[in-house]
């Protein structure tokens, strides 16, 4: 049997297959379907410093091969995560991972920072893509500054491994992987969702609340690995790729581009118990192979 | 409540006039677990290939001597449509049993009506069979369109009395639910709704009225069915909810309406 370990700056990962955030609940809500102590990993439910209704419904719409959203980061808060989640997940034998939200640096350093406390959170992913008040709204992670004025901040306040997760609504993806980079990010995750748009020719109006949300699932795919390739190959961190990732195939062209590791999305849905057979279909591909390692296929896609 | 991913076993399917289908299943790898009247399962779509995500539908009745789930399905788009391509022998992969269903009365003693519009009367057939068997009659009032929408009749009779309400008065009384006459006659100890969302709403107002408790079963765009996206939320009292974890079954106090 190939070893399937990876390392993502301190963090041991028993393979490479995480789930990713917003898809997959705190992971108490696929424990029936899934052994979570077989995964590399698990990022949670996006988290703010304060408490988030979220968007009116509708928030999703279903499209071709994907689907869109606009959920708007509806969470209680950091606090609440701390005292009531906390509890119930710390015991979890797998990397159970942050991932974190705000609306202004400040904001992003005060949860990273209560998050820092929890022994048992090894890792967090900061998601980059909201909007910044501060800045009529505009996403942090669509501009190197927003990018790294994010970053800066919460490298102060938290002490362990800082996962930074890329928007691809920007013009140049590396620009904004190396600008992360340099503002001490321990390794980088991409892609999160592609701005999208359905419309109801019924009732011929746009068909989420807020007129537009983030489409994911097999359609990203393409993009998600193109770029997933050139930030590879021009960060020195670990790559951790998203997007689209159905089966172990998917996953394996994402080590193959440059990857460390993947997250599995809106794939849970289709099937719940898909993140441990992608893990088990990856050690297949090996042995079939003859690799002797993950780490032999990670970007050697020339 | 423990959730499984089975590959049923598709034994029988049936249609009922044009726009309705009765797909019965049974599970060749081991017994049904335990399900109960108002939750359901997600259907995976094989036969569509214009679909992508799952399609939530309610459980229609659970025959655990026989092994085998029913469900009655109305077809709305393109995942219900391709439903009727299913053939005796063919996988029907379903994520199950999800959410929570109708709270029990409390004593075989009370008077219960459960209400259905269209296709709205699948999980009320469940909940009859669960009713009878602690020793509730319960009665049904069942709204449609027109006669040739009202089906399944003589399975809810065998359950208990049937109302029924057609907008063009092509059997029963003519109208909606809300003004048969049985709603002025006799008094009801609780009441369970499931139907299109103007038909609850309409009950839940007389339910207010008349202060009998009420439950109502909504039907919110599912992606995960598990609790885990937060796509299928309603505006409650208590915030924004996931009607796939929490309900799909809501006491109407909870609601905003
Ligand atoms: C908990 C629950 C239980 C349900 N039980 C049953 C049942 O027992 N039998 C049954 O026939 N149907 C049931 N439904 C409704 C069923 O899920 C939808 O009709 C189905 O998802 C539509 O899929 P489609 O591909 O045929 O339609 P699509 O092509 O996806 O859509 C066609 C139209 O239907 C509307 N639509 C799509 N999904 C839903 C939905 N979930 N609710 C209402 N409208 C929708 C769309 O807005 C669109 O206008 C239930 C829904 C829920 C949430
Ligand atoms: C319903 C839903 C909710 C999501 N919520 C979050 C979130 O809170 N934070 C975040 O960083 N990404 C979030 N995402 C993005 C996913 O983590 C992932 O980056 C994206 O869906 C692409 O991967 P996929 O195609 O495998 O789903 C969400 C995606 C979906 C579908
Ligand atoms: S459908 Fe995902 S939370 Fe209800």
């Amino acid at each position: 049997m190939a070893d399937s370990r990876v390392n993502i700056a301190d963090l041991d990962l028993i393979n490479p297959v995480l789930t990713a955030s917003g898809t997959f609940g705190y992971g108490l809500e696929y424990q029936d379907f899934v052994d979570l102590g077989q995964l590399g990993g698990v990022i949670v439910k996006g988290t703010t410093l304060h408490s988030r209704e979220g968007n009116p419904y509708p928030r999703m719409a279903e499209t071709a091969q994907g689907m869109l959203n606009c959920v708007g980061l509806q969470n209680k808060g950091v606090d609440y995560f701390c005292a009531h989640i906390y509890p119930q997940i710390k015991d979890i034998r797998t990397n159970m991972i942050v991932n974190v939200s705000g609306n202004s640096p400040d904001d992003y350093a005060e949860c990273a920072s209560r998050i820092n406390e929890l022994d048992c959170i090894p890792a967090i992913e900061l998601n980059i893509s909201c909007p910044n008040v501060k800045h009529g709204g505009m996403a942090f992670g669509t501009t190197v500054e927003g990018a790294t004025s994010v970053v800066k901040a919460v490298r102060e306040a938290y002490r362990k491994t800082l996962i930074v997760k890329l928007s691809p609504n920007v013009t140049s993806i590396t620009d904004i992987a190396l600008a992360v980079q340099d503002a001490g990010a321990d390794a980088v995750s991409l892609i999160n969702t592609l701005m999208g748009m359905a419309i109801d020719i019924e009732k011929r109006k746009r068909v989420l609340s807020i007129g537009t949300g983030g489409l994911s699932g097999p359609c990203i795919k393409p993009v998600a690995l193109r770029m997933v390739y050139q930030v590879a190959h021009v960060v020195q961190i670990p790559v951790i790729g998203i997007g689209g990732i159905s089966n172990a195939k998917d996953a394996v062209e994402f080590l193959l581009a440059g990857a460390t590791a993947i997250e599995i999305g809106t794939a849970n849905f289709l099937d719940p118990a898909i993140s441990v057979k992608v893990v088990k279909g990856i050690d297949e591909y090996l042995d079939k192979h003859g690799f002797e390692s993950v780490k032999d296929i990670i970007g050697i896609c020339e | 409540m423990k959730k499984y991913v089975l590959d049923l076993k598709v034994t029988s399917v049936e249609s009922l006039g044009e726009r309705y289908l009765l797909l019965v299943a049974i599970n060749p790898a081991g017994r049904l677990p335990k399900m109960f009247p108002g939750q359901f399962a997600q259907l995976r779509i094989d036969e569509s290939k214009e679909t992508f995500l799952r399609r939530p539908i309610s459980l229609h009745y659970v025959d655990y001597k026989k092994n085998e789930v029913c469900f009655l399905v109305q077809k709305v788009g393109k995942g219900t449509a391709s439903l009727w391509e299913k053939r005796p022998c063919s996988t029907l992969n379903a994520v199950l049993p999800l959410g929570s269903g109708f709270t029990m009365p409390t004593s075989p003693q009370k008077k219960v009506l459960l209400v259905g519009g269209g296709v709205g009367i699948a999980p009320l057939l469940f909940m009859g069979m669960e009713l009878k068997k602690m020793g509730v009659r319960p009665a049904f009032l069942l709204g449609a369109r027109s006669k040739t929408d009202l089906i399944r009749l003589d399975a809810y009779r065998a359950q208990g009395d049937v109302y029924v309400t057609t907008e063009d008065g092509s059997e029963g009384e003519m109208g909606f639910v809300t003004q048969h006459s049985i709603l002025q006659i006799e008094k009801f100890d609780c009441i369970y709704v499931c139907g299109p969302k103007p038909m609850m709403v309409a009950m839940a107002y007389y339910a207010k009225s008349t202060g009998t408790p009420c439950e109502v079963s909504l039907e919110n765009m599912m992606a995960c069915g598990l609790g885990a996206c937060l796509c299928c939320v309603e505006d409650t009292v208590d915030g924004n909810v996931c009607v796939c974890k929490e309900g799909p079954v809501f006491n109407i106090d909870k609601l905003k309406w």
